[in-house]
């Protein structure tokens, strides 16, 4: 499922609101999660998971084409972790809405 | 005068600002948003009702929780994607006891920032 396929079956259930509207409130949760990570925040969903940003230390790294030494800065990356509720529905187990971590 | 009633505090805006969460490990975030954040950030873009815009993130998480189950990967440009891989059965340990335990297949959920993520988070709040 693509961007533009979430927001079809959104529309689709919301007959009242317009594609566009539809557009920007799917593209406002995405940012909005972005934004979060961006400002070193985290964004917990309950059910389905929780975004984060780790730290990665600098290090000396290697241009694997040369061989060359070189110097990598610490850095921030994202993280995902699925949530309780998600993993077990992914294998299988339909529990209730209640979860999670 | 003196009579005045006190004000009644009906301003219960507060009552929205996040609790100050710390996060664990690299102590370098402050706040922890949950789905209100989101269906806030709804509100005040959209201008639907808090309800509605509650509704609609729900709406977001539970169709991509559901494709994600049906075996779908979900591509979300500019965001990530989000893919299912299936995992064999092997034998695993309790590491306590030591015992072997084995361990069924399984289904692991894997997210892959996209680089527009990847850069906004590495250049931080200057982004």
């Amino acid at each position: 499922m693509i961007r533009s396929e979430l927001i079809q079956k959104i529309a689709d259930e919301n007959p009242h609101l317009t594609q566009r509207h539809v557009e920007r409130i799917v593209n406002t949760v995405f940012e909005e999660i972005i934004s979060a990570l961006a400002r070193g925040d985290r964004v917990e969903l309950r059910g389905f998971g929780a975004f984060s940003v780790k730290a990665r230390d600098a290090r000396v790294g290697r241009n694997p084409r040369t061989g060359e030494s070189v110097a990598v800065d610490e850095k921030r990356v994202p993280f995902f972790k699925t949530g309780k509720l998600l993993r077990d529905r992914l294998n299988g187990h339909d529990t209730g809405p209640d979860d999670d971590e | 005068m003196k009579t005045l009633p006190q004000a009644i505090d009906i301003d219960s805006e507060n009552s929205l600002t996040h609790a100050p969460s710390k996060i664990l490990g690299d102590g370098m975030g402050e706040k922890t948003l949950t789905r209100m954040d989101l269906s806030e950030a709804v509100f005040r873009e959209v201008g639907l009702s808090r309800n509605e815009s509650a509704d609609l993130v729900e709406s977001v998480l539970q169709h991509v929780s559901d494709a994600l189950v049906a075996g779908e990967a979900v591509k979300i440009s500019s965001f990530g994607t989000f893919s299912v891989r299936g995992k064999a059965a092997r034998v695993g340990r309790n590491p306590k006891t030591g015992e072997e335990v084995p361990i069924s297949p399984r289904r692991v959920l894997s997210f892959r920032p996209s680089h527009l993520m990847k850069d906004r988070v590495a250049a931080g709040a200057k982004s």
